[in-house]
């Protein structure tokens, strides 16, 4: 299972990464596979001020709706809007052109309390 | 707790395909192989192959088989002629579902029953107690067979390169023994998919075998997930979500099932007024999903029981019950998507033209 040492991860399989002062999130590679063929995003309003832990996103699969939650807190200023046509980015490429959407972190130590590759690895181990 | 699931002859086909195992009534099977939007398509376009393994057989036997059988089902088996075979239900007293089945004329006086995994135990009990005082024997062979579905416009191809039997002549619904890759088998042109397409019996110990030699003529092996969203384009009921023990079959696109005959809770299953029809949903946007509330006019007027996007249309489609004034095709509902209304159409199912058999 693919777990880029570039970023940090939740417990939930949602990855948060910095870029430019802000946090670009999307799901791992271990939550795409479990999901299956992702077929619809459901993308949060840019400007929504979101907490930690909330359900800002929905990732739709044949089977299943999972709730996506903001690994930090902060206000929502871009959202993947490729996923309207291609929601199977999120299957193809879950680390890259299938991120979900960006924040404007209100707290940046937040981000040292998110797990690390390693310990999300130990995550996914206990998981699968 | 950890309890351990029950395994199909073909537990270890599918680890050696890296089927993802799930648990499903207590058995190990596949959702997916690969992908179920793959899986689904094979099915719709080629061939697909089921592990159906975990469904269970019963064998009615006896001079009064039929009598039973046709106490204790909504359909009429004294229409089976040898060798043919009929949906039906199993009703109960209150006017409700003990499960839904499949009935195959496979004797002068012998039937066999196939029903739902999840209701295995339950249609056993109901059955045998419905059985006193007729001059008839049940057995339970569930344990004793395999069974496996070749589903999709390419069925016939592929299982007629593993057998000398002629298959073009096997009509719908038609059943019979034969050889299939070198072992003995029962087949049944039968399925839950909405394409034409096999259900295929055999020995536990000759289940791999034929398993291997379907795959290597073609057959895409395919799981649980696009079984359910096939079955749902089909429009077809599953028990649990559709037909329960408290749901009417008389309010449903089922009730052909219904013949006019005695049968066990037939007076309960007439006097209960159809207050909810079960009915199609078709949405733009938006997908569907169990126990979402359907509305009108702001009110709620129903649930959806199953709901998926469907591979083939691209669109949000479901089973649901709704208030029986709003059951009429193409009349405007909504369905309330996590705190959103959007709206559906009732549909008659199936959503998909269904296969030629």
């Amino acid at each position: 299972m693919n777990v880029p040492a570039d970023r940090k991860y939740t417990r939930s399989h949602e990855w948060a990464k910095q870029e430019d002062g802000r946090v670009v999130v999307g799901i791992s590679d271990f939550a795409q596979e479990s999901l299956g063929d992702v077929v619809f995003v459901e993308t949060p309003e840019v400007g929504r001020e979101v907490q930690a832990g909330e359900a800002v996103a929905v990732v739709e699969s044949v089977k299943t709706a999972s709730d996506i939650y903001a690994p930090v807190s902060g206000k929502v200023v871009e959202v993947n809007e490729a996923l309207a046509d291609e929601p199977e980015l999120v299957n193809g490429d879950p680390y890259g052109a299938g991120w979900i959407f960006k924040l404007e972190p209100s707290d940046p130590a937040e981000m040292g309390a998110l797990l690390g590759p390693d310990d999300y690895t130990k995550v996914i181990e206990e998981e699968s | 707790m950890l309890v351990e699931m029950k395994r199909t002859p073909l537990y270890d086909e599918h680890q050696r395909l890296g089927g993802r195992m799930v648990d499903f009534a207590g058995w190990a099977l596949p959702v997916q192989y690969t992908s179920i939007t793959k899986e689904h398509l094979a099915v719709r376009e080629a061939v697909g192959l089921f592990d159906v393994s975990h469904m269970g057989e019963f064998f009615v036997r006896g001079p009064e088989a039929l009598a039973f059988l046709r106490w204790a089902t909504l359909n009429d088996p004294a229409r089976l002629k040898v060798g043919r075979a009929q949906y039906s239900m199993l009703p109960n007293d209150r006017g409700g579902v003990v499960d839904d089945i499949y009935v195959y004329r496979t004797g002068e006086l012998e039937y066999l029953v196939v029903v739902n995994a999840a209701n295995v135990a339950k249609d056993w009990a109901h059955l045998n107690r419905l059985a006193e005082g007729y001059d008839a024997e049940l057995e339970d062979a569930s344990d004793a067979w395999a069974l496996m579905a070749l589903q999709g416009p390419r069925a016939e191809a592929a299982l007629q390169t593993l057998t000398d039997t002629g298959l073009s002549g096997v009509r719908k619904n038609a059943t019979l023994t034969l050889q299939v890759a070198g072992v003995p088998a029962r087949i049944a042109r039968t399925g839950y998919t909405g394409e034409d397409g096999f259900e295929i019996f055999t020995a536990p110990e000759d289940a791999p075998g034929v398993w291997r030699a379907l795959v290597g003529a073609g057959a895409a092996p395919a799981g649980l997930g696009a079984r359910d969203t096939l079955r749902l384009e089909a429009g077809f009921p599953l028990y649990g979500h559709e037909l329960t023990d408290a749901t009417n079959p008389r309010c449903t696109p089922l009730a052909w099932v219904i013949k006019d005959k005695p049968y066990y809770g037939r007076e309960a299953l007439e006097a209960a007024a159809c207050d909810e029809r079960l009915v199609g949903m078709m949405l733009e946007r938006g997908i569907p999903r169990e126990g979402y509330p359907v509305l009108a006019g702001g009110a709620p007027v129903g649930r959806v029981t199953s709901g998926t996007q469907s591979p083939l249309l691209k669109k949000g489609i479901a089973l649901g019950w709704v208030r029986a004034d709003l059951a009429e095709e193409g009349t405007e509902l909504v369905v309330e998507v996590r705190g959103r209304a959007l709206p559906a159409r009732v549909v008659r199912p199936p959503f998909v033209p269904l296969g030629k058999k």
